[in-house]
């Protein structure tokens, strides 16, 4: 057995990869139900809906689970629980409800049937137990939100039932048992904006490195299936009709044929092209599809099917940045009907 | 006992498609759709046994998986459930999932759903991720389809009035359609063919509707459809088709996977000649030419001669083939829901209940989706009578 890492005695290439950060602000409009629960928790009250079988379901759902009828009879309950089980979160993320470590938990609030899951401020681990009682930390800013409970924080020596003492200097409400609620409230809060954001890492694969690759030397080029025999431009690393891999590589190009095209006159967002332009599809000679580009160099309304064009790369450019008119004479329609 | 259970299509509903339903969260619209649904099967939640539901990617709203969420509100606790995805085209492939399940005697009883809420979407931004190391796409959905729209017009030498032909004719059957998004009174040809080029041969007009709805059905047996309180429509055929986005030889104006998708529907609901036996026609169309195109895909015209058929009022209303009597997905456009509305739509015709829209007689009807860059295709074909066993 050697000692030696494989990776040393034959170190695998460098593998091409970049991050890929997908993110967008989606906008939620939340019904009646969940407007009043999060209008509620802007004004430090929660509420729940009670089902036609009397359980109380914090947060409140617009539907009853066990009968799948219309549910609205909302209920306010209190601001304190008890843990039904719970994880230590040792190093928090982006994005979590506390910046240092914490306990998730699923607390059972006074007067529910159901837990909500949320953070518990606590000191460590060894302060954290199944059954212990715990309340509402309100957020001091609170908009609508879940985020308007900051946390949860231990509050021991309060089993459920005890009267509810006022927090000193606040006007902390911590009802005990379930009061019905209307649900209404001065502005209500009708919609949400959830942010998404994914964090990846792209590696392109091998094909698609070797096509990048070439691009770096202004050559384009292709794999050829070893069945049908097409080029396909960019590569994938398979036929995607015969369905074997693909390694043969092909030049193809520089020019090409436009195939088809559209004019387009209204300006898309994060694109900094100016409009009208003419947008491609261009058989590049020799490859099995067209592939999509930019056309250039000739008035939009010039550009016509058949277009015999060639690639234009400015400086520091992974692809090209449009193709221009090449001189040749249009390309006769039989020689790329097959391409459309 | 026959190999397979005959389906019927006993309840429709949809929502009033609009541009956006910010009274109603995603649950209280599916909702809606499904309770008008068991409302027209006069049936109630119990007696569904099984939720089949589809949408368009979950990148669209950004709830990843939301079917779990949507249990209670189509009351499928403690019952199966199960989400579809092909695309656009899911809408569709979705209720042959549910027909199927019925078919072979797995549930007596299914309900079927589709939605989006695009209004809290962003189509765009989702079907166009910024891939490292690749060119970004360089026009929006519209400038995907327009040069295949070109290279139809090119093929079959239509005259470049047909689009707006198609425009003119859907936005007028919105009108009769009291579901439909888009209610232009005052369209005429002359504001279609004025509106302005977006994607050149693509105009403004000529384009779908970005639409917050869903499209509901119950699917059940014979025995459930003995019972229902309004006609039934019969499923007498379904079929789905998918082929790669891109490929070498991909046909792009008419592709493979859509001729032999609608092949096999005829093949299994016994329809020899789709242009005399068809009475009505719900087909995808998000852009207007897609209906002379589709028509050859599907057989009703050979190729290169689509655009006669419209160009000569046959898919008018009161045409011989009367094409997305509804409106069409150039009048309502939730994308998840368009496939579902397009095979509703279809029952309605059969079942005689399409109100000001209905083509008189209809008796055997085709709903039609695709999605994707044309690869996933999925179509039924029902009849007023049930199917021959």
């Amino acid at each position: 057995m050697s000692a030696t890492p494989a990776s040393e005695v034959n170190p695998a290439p460098e593998v091409l990869r970049a991050p890929l950060v997908v993110e967008f602000p989606f906008t939620r409009s939340l019904g009646p139900v969940q407007s009043a629960f999060l209008t509620g928790l802007r004004e430090r009250t929660v509420l729940g809906v009670r089902t036609t079988g009397g359980r109380v379901l914090v947060p409140p759902v617009e539907y009853d689970p066990e009968t799948a009828e219309e549910i609205r009879d909302l209920v306010e309950v209190g601001a304190a629980g008890t843990v039904t089980t719970w994880a230590w979160n040792p190093e928090p993320r982006r994005g979590q409800p506390l910046a240092t470590p914490f306990a998730w938990v699923l607390v059972r609030l006074d007067g529910t049937d159901t837990p909500l899951l949320h953070a518990l401020d606590a000191p460590g681990p060894d302060a954290v137990r199944t059954g212990m009682r715990v309340r509402v930390r309100w957020a001091a800013e609170r908009a609508g939100a879940i985020t308007d409970i900051a946390c949860f924080e231990p509050y021991e020596d309060h089993d459920e039932g005890d009267p509810a003492p006022a927090a000193p200097g606040t006007e902390e409400r911590i009802a005990t048992g379930p009061r019905s609620h209307s649900g209404e409230f001065e502005d209500p809060v009708a919609g949400i904006v959830a942010p998404a954001r994914l964090d990846y890492t792209y590696t392109p694969g091998r094909a698609q490195a070797r096509f990048i690759d070439a691009l770096a030397e202004r050559r384009t080029t292709g794999e050829r299936c070893p069945s049908c025999r097409k080029v396909y431009v960019p590569p994938r690393g398979a036929c995607p009709t015969c369905g074997i891999a693909t390694s043969e590589q092909v030049e193809v190009g520089p020019r090409g044929t436009v195939t088809t095209f559209c004019i387009v006159n209204i300006k898309a967002k994060n694109l900094d092209i100016e409009v009208p332009y003419v947008y491609a599809h261009i058989a590049l000679d020799g490859a099995g599809l067209a592939l999509h580009g930019r056309i250039g160099g000739i008035p939009y309304d010039q550009v016509r099917m058949g277009l015999r064009v060639e690639p234009v790369w400015t400086e520091g450019g992974r692809h090209p940045d449009h193709y221009r008119p090449s001189g040749e004479p249009d390309a006769d329609y039989d020689t790329y009907k097959e391409l459309l | 006992m026959s190999a397979r259970e005959p389906v019927a299509v006993v309840g429709v509903g949809q929502t009033k498609h609009v541009a956006a339903r910010r009274d109603v969260s995603i649950a209280g619209l599916v909702r809606e759709a499904a309770r008008r649904a068991l409302d027209d099967a006069g049936l109630g939640w119990a007696d569904v046994d099984a939720v089949v539901i589809g949408k368009a990617p979950d990148f669209f709203e950004g709830v990843m998986m939301p079917e779990l969420y949507l249990a209670d509100a189509l009351g499928a606790v403690g019952k199966p459930m199960l989400r579809v995805h092909t695309a656009g085209s899911v809408g569709g492939s979705t209720a042959l999932v549910a027909a199927n399940l019925v078919a072979a005697r797995v549930h007596r009883t299914v309900l079927t759903l589709a939605f989006e809420k695009q209004s809290e979407s962003n189509a765009m931004w989702g079907l166009s991720l910024p891939i490292p190391f690749q060119q970004p796409l360089l026009a929006g959905a519209g400038g995907f389809f327009a040069p295949h729209v070109r290279a139809y017009m090119r093929r079959s030498g239509a005259p470049d009035t047909v689009g707006s032909l198609v425009a003119y004719k859907d936005r007028r059957n919105a009108l009769k359609n009291p579901y439909a998004h888009l209610h232009e009174h005052d369209i005429t040809l002359e504001k279609v063919q004025s509106s302005p080029m977006l994607w050149d041969p693509i105009r403004y007009s000529e384009t779908c509707p970005s639409s917050d709805g869903a499209c509901a059905m119950v699917l059940t047996d014979r025995a459930g459809a003995s019972r229902a309180p309004h006609p039934p429509a019969w499923v007498h055929g379904g079929a789905m088709r998918s082929e790669p986005t891109l490929f070498a030889g991909k046909d792009f104006v008419s592709p493979q996977a859509g001729k032999d998708c609608a092949a096999d529907v005829y093949r299994r609901a016994g329809i020899a000649d789709p242009r005399r036996e068809i009475d009505a026609v719900e087909m995808y169309v998000p852009f207007s030419w897609y209906e002379p195109m589709w028509l050859e895909n599907l057989g009703f015209a050979a190729e290169g001669e689509g655009w006669k058929l419209t160009e000569s009022g046959v898919t008018e209303l009161d045409g011989d083939l009367p094409v997305n009597p509804s409106g069409g997905v150039l009048s309502t456009n939730p994308i998840g829901a368009s496939g579902m509305i397009r095979f509703a739509e279809a029952a309605l015709q059969v079942r005689g209940l399409a109100g000001a829209h209905q083509v008189d007689g209809a008796r055997k009807a085709l709903g039609h989706a695709y999605g994707g860059g044309s690869q996933f295709f999925s179509m039924w074909l029902v009849g007023s009578e049930p199917p021959a066993t």
